[in-house]
C-alpha cells in the first residue's frame, strides 16, 4: 500500500484558489522533494496535509495509509503519523520545549494503545535526541522556540520529527537561513530517520539540501501544478536553469506508481 | 436617587439593632463614624468616577439582613475546603469564627493569630491602635459600611523579626442563604519590623442564594518587612463580593499582593497600597477569569508618598461568555515622592464575542522625578500556536487548556515559590480545565488591539 496518495487537489485560501490539482503518490521509504519558485503553493499543500482548516480542499482526495486525511483533524493526522516541520515554526510562550515534547508523546502514544511516558523514561530518550540535534539542553528548559534563532528554530523542528517518530514527514523549507555547519546537522538528523517504513516530502528552494537529503524523485511546483517530475538531477537542472523554462510545461503523470 | 436612600433607611434598621454592648467604646464611635460617613453618600453610582464601569445597583436594590442563626456545620462539610498542606488555619462561616473547625495549634513566640472580634471584645485595647486607621471610610462607601458592621475577622500580629513559616489561611464561607445576606469581614494584620509573612485570604460558598461580602483588611507592614497576600475570590456566581485591601508600607517594606478571582457575580476587589517609607516595594499582581455573566472589577490605588520607592501592577485576564472585566489602575504620586518607579502591565484574553474588557491607567503625577509606564493588550488564543500544538497531536480541548494556562502562569510566576503558590497553581488549573472545555473553536480571525504608553 501506498503511504501517501493525493489525487487531483484542489484547495484555496480566502477565496483563491492555490493548488489547482495535485497529484502525488509517496510510498514507503521514499524521499520526495518539491521545489518551485515564491508563492507557487508549496507551503499550502504542506499544510493541507497538516489539515490546517484555513486552507480549504475544493476537490480532489488524499489517502494516508488507507485513510481519508482530509476527514482528520490536525491532531487526528498527527496521530496517524503526519508531522509537519514547518516554514516558520511558532513561538509558544509561557509552554515549556520538554513538557510541550512529552505531552505530544504521550498524546500519540495513547492514540496508538501504548502507555504513557513518565518523565523518567522520557528523559533519556530525549537526551539521545538532543545530542543527534547538537542542541544544547538548556534550551529546553526555555519556552518553545522562545528566543531561538532561526537555526534552532528549525532543529527544533526536526528534534519533535526525532521524538514523534512520524511516518510521513513533510520538511517545509527545513533548509532556509541555515548556515552549512547547521545545514549538516539538520540533514544528519533527517537522514538518520529514513528507513524503509517512513516516507518524506521535502519542500526546498536550493539544490545545496539535496547534496545532503538525495531524494528518489523531484517534482517541480509551479503556480499550484506539478509540471515537472524526476529524479535527483532535475534539482540540478533547476539550479542552473531557473523555473522560467518549466512554464508552460503539461502537468506529468503521477511520480510514482 | 430613592433607591440609594430607601437603602440607607434598611441598612440604619440594621445597624440599630447590632448587638454592642460587649465592645469598647472606641469600636462604638468608630462605627458611628463610619455608618454617618455612610449615610452621607449611599452606595456609589457608575456616575462615581470610581466606579465608571462597575454598576451596583443590583446591591442597592436588594435588602440584604445580617446573619442571624449561626449555621450547623459538620468538619465534613468543610473538609473540601481545608488548606491543603500545613498552615495555620483561621475558618469564619457566614462571617463568624469556627473555632470548632480552625487550626491555629501552637503558635511560635512573637505570633499572634485570633479572631478579631475575640480581641475586641476580651482584650479591649489591642486593636485600637491599628483597626480603622489606615481604611479610606470617606472615599468609599463600601468600607465605610464594613466599618459600620465589624464583627469579626482576623486579627494578625507578627512581632519585629519573626519569620512565620507556614501560610496564614483565613477561609470565609457562607453557606446557603435563603433570604438576602451580608456579612463584612474585617481583618487586621500587623507584621512589625523585619517580619515575614504569607496570609491567604480566600472566600468560598457552601451553598447557593444572594450573598454579598463586603470585607476590608488592614495590613500594616513594618520597616524591612515582608509580607505576601493572596485573595482568592471562588464563590459561587450568585454572590456578590466587595473586597478592599488596604496595605500601609513602612520604610523597605516589600509587600505582595496576589488576587485571583476565579468566582463570584459581581465582584470588585480593591488593593490600596500607601507607600508611606522611603525604599518601599510593593507587587501587585493578579488573574481574573470570568464566563458566563460575571463581572470582575479590578480598582487598584496606588499611592506613592515618599521618594525611591517602586510599584507593580500586572493583571491578567482570561474572559469567556459574556463576562465583563474591568482594570483600573489608579497610581497617585505624591509631591515629595521623588525617583518613583511605577508600572501598570494589563493583558487579556477575550475567548468569545461577548465578552469585553475595560482597562483604565489613571496617572496622577505631583512630582517632577519619576518614572510610570503603562501598557494593556487585549487578544484572542493565539490561532497560530494552537494549530502548531495540534499539529504535534495534542487535541484541541488540551491545546486551548495549555494556551490559556501559559498566560495564566505569567501570573504564577510572580509568586513567591511555596504552599501558597503550589495552591494558586492547582486552583487555577481546575478552573481552566472547565473553560477549555467549554470554549468551542472561535473565529480564525486573530486581531489584536494593543496600546503601550509612557508617560
Ligand atoms: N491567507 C491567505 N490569503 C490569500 N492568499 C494567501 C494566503 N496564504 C497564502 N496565500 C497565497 O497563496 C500562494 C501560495 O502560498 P504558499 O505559502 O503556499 O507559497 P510557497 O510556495 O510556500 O512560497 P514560498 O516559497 O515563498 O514559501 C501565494 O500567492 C500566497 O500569497
Ligand atoms: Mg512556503
Amino acid at each position: 500500500m501506498s503511504l501517501l496518495e493525493i489525487k487531483n487537489l484542489h484547495a484555496s485560501v480566502d477565496g483563491h484558489e492555490i493548488l489547482k490539482g495535485i497529484n502525488l503518490t509517496i510510498n514507503p521509504g521514499e524521499v520526495h522533494s518539491i521545489m518551485g519558485p515564491n508563492g507557487s503553493g508549496k507551503s499550502t499543500l504542506a499544510q493541507v496535509l497538516a489539515r490546517r482548516q484555513a486552507y480549504h480542499v475544493t476537490a480532489g482526495s488524499i489517502n494516508f495509509l488507507g485513510k481519508d486525511l482530509l476527514e482528520m483533524k490536525p491532531e487526528e493526522a498527527a496521530c496517524e503519523g503526519v508531522f509537519l516541520a514547518f516554514q516558520y515554526p511558532v513561538e509558544v510562550p509561557g509552554i515549556g520545549n520538554t513538557y510541550f515534547m512529552r505531552s505530544a508523546l504521550n498524546a500519540i502514544r495513547k492514540h496508538q494503545g501504548l502507555d504513557e511516558m513518565d518523565a523518567m523514561d522520557f528523559l533519556p530518550m530525549f537526551r539521545e535526541k538532543l545530542k543527534l540535534l547538537d542542541m544544547d539542553e538548556k534550551l529546553m528548559n526555555r519556552s518553545v522556540n522562545e528566543g531561538f534563532s532561526g537555526g534552532e528554530k528549525k532543529r527544533n523542528e526536526i528534534l519533535q520529527m526525532a521524538v514523534l517518530q512520524p511516518r510521513l514527514a513533510i520538511l517545509d523549507e527545513t533548509d532556509s537561513g541555515l548556515d552549512i555547519d547547521a545545514l549538516r546537522i539538520v540533514a544528519n538528523g533527517v537522514n538518520a530517520l529514513r528507513s524503509t517504513e517512513r516516507g518524506m516530502l521535502v519542500v526546498t528552494h536550493y539544490q545545496r539540501l539535496l547534496n545532503y537529503i538525495v531524494p528518489d524523485f523531484v517534482h517541480v511546483l509551479v503556480d499550484g501544478r506539478i509540471v515537472r517530475s524526476g529524479g535527483p538531477e532535475l534539482a540540478l537542472e533547476l539550479e542552473e536553469k531557473g523555473y522560467s523554462w518549466t512554464e508552460g510545461a503539461r502537468q506529468p503523470e503521477p511520480a510514482s506508481a | 436617587m430613592s433607591t440609594a436612600i430607601a437603602n440607607v433607611e434598611h441598612y440604619l434598621e440594621a445597624f440599630t439593632r447590632l448587638p454592642r454592648t460587649a465592645e469598647p467604646d472606641w469600636l462604638k464611635q468608630l462605627r458611628e463614624d463610619a455608618f454617618a460617613r455612610f449615610c452621607q453618600t449611599g452606595l456609589p453610582t457608575t456616575h462615581d468616577e470610581d466606579w465608571r464601569f462597575t454598576n451596583v445597583s443590583a446591591i442597592a436594590k436588594t435588602e440584604f439582613e445580617l446573619p442571624v442563626d449561626p449555621p450547623q456545620l459538620s468538619a465534613a462539610d468543610l473538609s473540601a475546603w481545608k488548606f491543603p498542606a500545613s498552615a495555620i488555619e483561621l475558618i469564619f462561616v457566614d462571617g463568624q469564627f469556627a473555632a470548632e473547625f480552625s487550626t491555629i495549634g501552637s503558635l511560635p513566640p512573637g505570633v499572634q493569630v485570633s479572631s478579631l472580634k475575640e480581641q475586641n471584645t476580651k482584650h479591649s485595647n489591642a486593636a485600637k491602635e491599628q483597626l480603622g486607621r489606615y481604611l479610606n471610610v470617606e472615599r468609599d462607601a463600601f468600607a465605610a459600611l464594613n466599618t459600620a458592621f465589624i464583627s469579626d475577622g482576623a486579627f494578625v500580629h507578627v512581632s519585629r523579626g519573626v519569620v512565620v513559616e507556614v501560610p496564614i489561611r483565613l477561609l470565609f464561607v457562607s453557606t446557603q442563604a435563603a433570604a438576602p445576606r451580608m456579612v463584612h469581614p474585617r481583618n487586621l494584620l500587623v507584621f512589625d519590623q523585619e517580619s515575614q509573612a504569607t496570609v491567604i485570604e480566600e472566600y468560598v460558598s457552601l451553598g447557593g442564594g444572594t450573598v454579598l461580602s463586603n470585607s476590608a483588611t488592614e495590613l500594616v507592614a513594618g520597616a524591612n518587612a515582608t509580607v505576601s497576600h493572596y485573595m482568592i475570590e471562588r464563590e459561587k456566581v450568585d454572590a456578590f463580593n466587595i473586597s478592599t485591601l488596604r496595605i500601609q508600607h513602612e520604610r523597605s517594606a516589600n509587600v505582595a499582593s496576589h488576587s485571583l478571582l476565579l468566582g463570584g457575580g459581581l465582584v470588585r476587589n480593591n488593593v490600596h497600597p500607601v507607600l508611606a517609607g522611603e525604599g518601599g516595594e510593593c507587587l501587585i499582581n493578579g488573574l481574573f477569569v470570568g464566563e458566563g455573566r460575571q463581572h470582575l472589577d479590578n480598582y487598584m490605588h496606588v499611592e506613592h508618598a515618599s521618594p525611591h520607592c517602586s510599584s507593580r501592577q500586572f493583571y491578567n485576564g482570561i474572559l469567556d461568555g459574556h463576562a465583563h472585566g474591568v482594570f483600573h489602575g489608579r497610581i497617585v504620586v505624591h509631591k515629595d515622592a521623588q525617583k518613583t518607579d511605577a508600572k501598570q502591565t494589563n493583558r487579556n484574553l477575550l475567548l468569545s464575542d461577548d465578552a469585553q474588557i475595560d482597562t483604565k491607567p489613571q496617572l496622577e503625577i505631583y512630582a517632577d522625578d519619576v518614572k510610570c509606564t503603562h501598557g494593556a493588550t487585549i487578544g484572542q488564543i493565539d490561532e497560530n500556536a494552537l494549530f502548531y500544538l495540534r499539529s504535534r497531536g495534542i487535541d484541541e480541548i488540551s491545546a486551548r487548556r495549555l494556551l490559556l494556562m501559559a498566560f495564566a502562569s505569567e501570573c504564577l510566576e510572580r509568586m513567591a515559590a511555596g504552599p501558597a503558590r503550589e495552591y494558586s497553581e492547582r486552583l487555577i488549573h481546575e478552573h481552566l480545565l472547565k473553560i477549555a472545555d467549554h470554549v468551542t473553536t472561535a473565529s480564525a480571525s486573530v486581531q489584536n488591539r494593543s496600546w503601550e504608553e509612557v508617560g
